[in-house]
């Protein structure tokens, strides 16, 4: 059986699968009764109308037809890679990974690191032009955020500061 | 009288120089992150909320309301300049507001959305000031089971709204709900959801998913595509004023607009964007003068009907926000969180215990209007220059924004690693067809839904008939239910596609 609508029918599995896992879920709590609810009482009760909901989704994606064929297409794993990517490496830098030793660099070496990354998502990537546009958000983040917002970053590397 | 009165002591709190500046402030913040394109007033308010987060109540407010206004100007300007809505109410002033842009009329369109926003926005005021009053009375009538009811009016409503399919726009609502019960259950204690992680034991900030599947998605998506698809246009912009013949045009659909918006703006369940659809129906209803270009090809009314019915309708979806303390789209829901960490809780009790906050706010909302137009007619040259900026420099720094912005509402990394993962879900929605908007109001009203239908049903012995045996909820489900029938209709849903279809 071909797949009428792949959108539709791989989101109500989305939907399905993220429904029964609540709804599993749920039953690990006290679930109690109408007058009484318990924890897991409305979990359960929206996670199985979640589910229920989408297999209606996904059965229509098996029968009805989609005017655009309702193809996912191909999915864009470069930007994805390197724009998530770019978003945990902030993270690192900004504030180290204790766990496995990694100490903190601060606000002015994450911002670079993740212009970098996140320029490489792009079509076009040039050294020059990406370390201005990581200098000019550096300077401007710390002047906005640190310097005039006075919110909390530590801003250079660990060992420089201790 | 007393409603003179009390726009008096209103004005008497915003109308303070240091206020004023906060507003402008806000007002420069908002257009400047807003008229970048694919940064929404939610992202915008996303942002700079950290910002307020050291000033006294009112101050915060008001600079957070100037925030708004200034982001949903800025995103009419990328919708007019570059064709890029920066939010859902601005995707039909596309429409027309491009089409003028490409001919060279890209400043008669600006001022047309500008003088058509601060016009709504003076009317909506005065509504919002008028019927505040009565209607907070109407609140005090609700009880449990009648909140739950409206609750689910206005999450049916944002699933109208919804462009694409209705059940699919419902899945994503109770996915919202969901993701909203992660965390500590008030009632219980117990820690649902979290995995033994502390950090989730709080629940899921509504900034981290706002961020990651608004903010990430959005740009994975624009980096897939083609360079050539989302080409910028960047050319000459002649003449700032409309003539006296566009004047003639857009005053009537001003004033159509207006009306459409601050009625729809009521209802819960995202009024603004559902009245600037409206209001684009209506204009193309309305016969075309001789000499008038024709929809679609630039003609001006089709600018200014929206954004005034857009902005009178985001006007006077306060009402619900501050009588009920119920959020009726995004923007509303952020505000919530921010009045909560001012430690104001939103509802009935604002009016009468906070006086000065609730009058100072609606009258802030005025000069937040009045301030957009003061600050914008004179730089519309400048917001274009912006927009010149190439797409590689622009991603990157709002894939920075977004990270710096995550990380400060917490000071927490673990922020940082849950908006990475809500970037690649934001991504799989988009390609799954799953419009991300009702998840937000799911998010937002899932811990209140609970609590409600839980004091309902323990108020009735667990009787659920109790939904419908209480006049008012009745009403209220019974309205959801002829939402529901009437989007489903084939005729309704037929009609509701060609108006979805109209602005790709």
């Amino acid at each position: 059986m071909r797949i009428k609508n792949q959108r539709d029918f791989f989101g109500g599995l989305m939907f399905t699968v993220v429904g029964v896992s609540f709804a599993w879920g749920a039953t690990n709590y006290n679930i109690g009764e109408g007058a009484r609810m318990g924890p897991g009482y409305f979990p359960l009760l929206i996670g199985s109308l979640l589910a229920i909901l989408g297999l209606i989704v996904a059965f229509q994606g098996l029968v009805v037809e989609a005017e655009d064929g309702g193809k996912i297409g191909s999915f864009a794993w470069k930007p994805l890679g390197f724009i998530i990517g770019a978003n945990l490496l902030f993270g690192v830098l900004l504030g180290g990974l204790p766990s496995v030793g990694i100490p903190a660099m601060g606000l002015i070496a994450a911002i670079y690191g993740l212009t970098i990354l996140a320029a490489m998502a792009g079509d076009e990537f040039k050294w020059k032009e990406v370390l201005i546009l990581g200098t000019v958000l550096a300077i401007g983040s710390y002047g906005a955020f640190v310097y005039l917002l006075k919110l909390q970053f530590q801003v250079w590397p660990s060992f420089i500061v201790s | 009288m007393e409603l003179l009165n009390n726009l008096m002591l209103g004005f008497g709190v915003a109308v303070t120089p240091i206020n004023l500046l906060y507003a402008f402030i806000g007002c420069l913040l908002g257009t400047l992150i807003g008229v970048l394109p694919g940064v929404g007033p939610v992202a915008t308010i996303a942002m700079l909320l950290p910002a307020t987060y050291a000033l006294p109540p009112v101050s915060a407010l008001i600079m957070l309301a100037g925030i708004y206004y200034g982001a949903q100007y800025g995103g009419s300007t990328t919708a007019i300049l570059v064709n890029l809505p920066g939010e859902s109410s601005s995707v039909v002033t596309v429409i027309d507001g491009y089409q003028m842009a490409r001919q060279g009329r890209a400043g008669p369109a600006l001022a047309a959305a500008g003088i058509g926003s601060f016009f709504a926005g003076c009317v909506g005021t005065l509504i919002l000031a008028a019927f505040a009053a009565p209607l907070t009375e109407v609140a005090f009538k609700f009880g449990p089971a009648e909140y739950f009811s409206l609750m689910v009016l206005g999450l049916i409503g944002a699933v109208v709204l919804a462009s694409g399919s209705l059940v699919k726009a419902i899945g994503m609502i109770l996915l919202g709900l969901l993701l909203g019960l992660v965390g500590t259950d008030v009632n219980s204690g117990v820690a649902r959801y979290s995995f033994d992680i502390p950090e989730l034991t709080d629940g899921i900030g509504f900034i981290v998913i706002a961020m990651g599947v608004f903010g990430y998605g959005e740009i994975i998506m624009n980096l897939s595509k083609h360079e050539s698809e989302r080409e910028v246009f960047t050319g000459k912009v002649q003449g700032l004023m409309p003539t006296a013949q566009d004047f003639k045009h857009m005053a009537p659909a001003m004033l159509r607009g207006t009306f459409l918006g601050s009625a729809l703006g009521i209802l819960p369940g995202g009024g603004a964007l559902l009245a600037a659809f409206a209001a684009y129906t209506v204009e193309k209803k309305v016969k075309l003068k001789p000499g008038e270009i024709p929809f679609g090809k630039g003609n001006i009314r089709g600018v200014a009907g929206p954004e005034s019915a857009n902005n009178a309708g985001s006007q006077t979806s306060f009402i619900p926000l501050l009588t009920l303390g119920i959020p009726p789209n995004a923007v509303m829901a952020l505000m919530v969180g921010a009045m909560t960490i001012h430690n104001i809780q939103p509802g009935p009790q604002v009016m009468t215990s906070n006086p000065e906050l609730f009058w100072g706010l609606i009258a802030s909302m005025w000069v937040g209007n009045a301030m957009l137009v003061i600050l914008n007619l004179p730089l519309i040259g400048l917001w274009i220059k912006l927009l010149t900026i190439p797409y590689r420099w622009l991603f990157p720094s709002i894939v920075l924004f977004c990270a710096i912005g995550v990380y400060s509402t917490n000071n927490n990394t673990f922020d940082v690693w849950m908006v990475a993962l809500f970037g690649v879900v934001g991504y799989l929605f988009i390609k799954l067809g799953c419009e991300p908007a009702p998840l937000l109001l799911g998010l937002i009203l899932g811990p209140m839904m609970e609590e409600n239908l839980r004091r309902a049903l323990l108020l009735s012995r667990g009787d659920w008939s109790v939904l419908v045996t209480r006049p008012l909820s009745a009403s209220l489900l019974a309205v959801a239910a002829l939402l529901v029938v009437i989007v489903a209709l084939p005729s309704v849903k037929r009609r509701r596609e060609e108006a979805f279809q109209e602005e790709d």
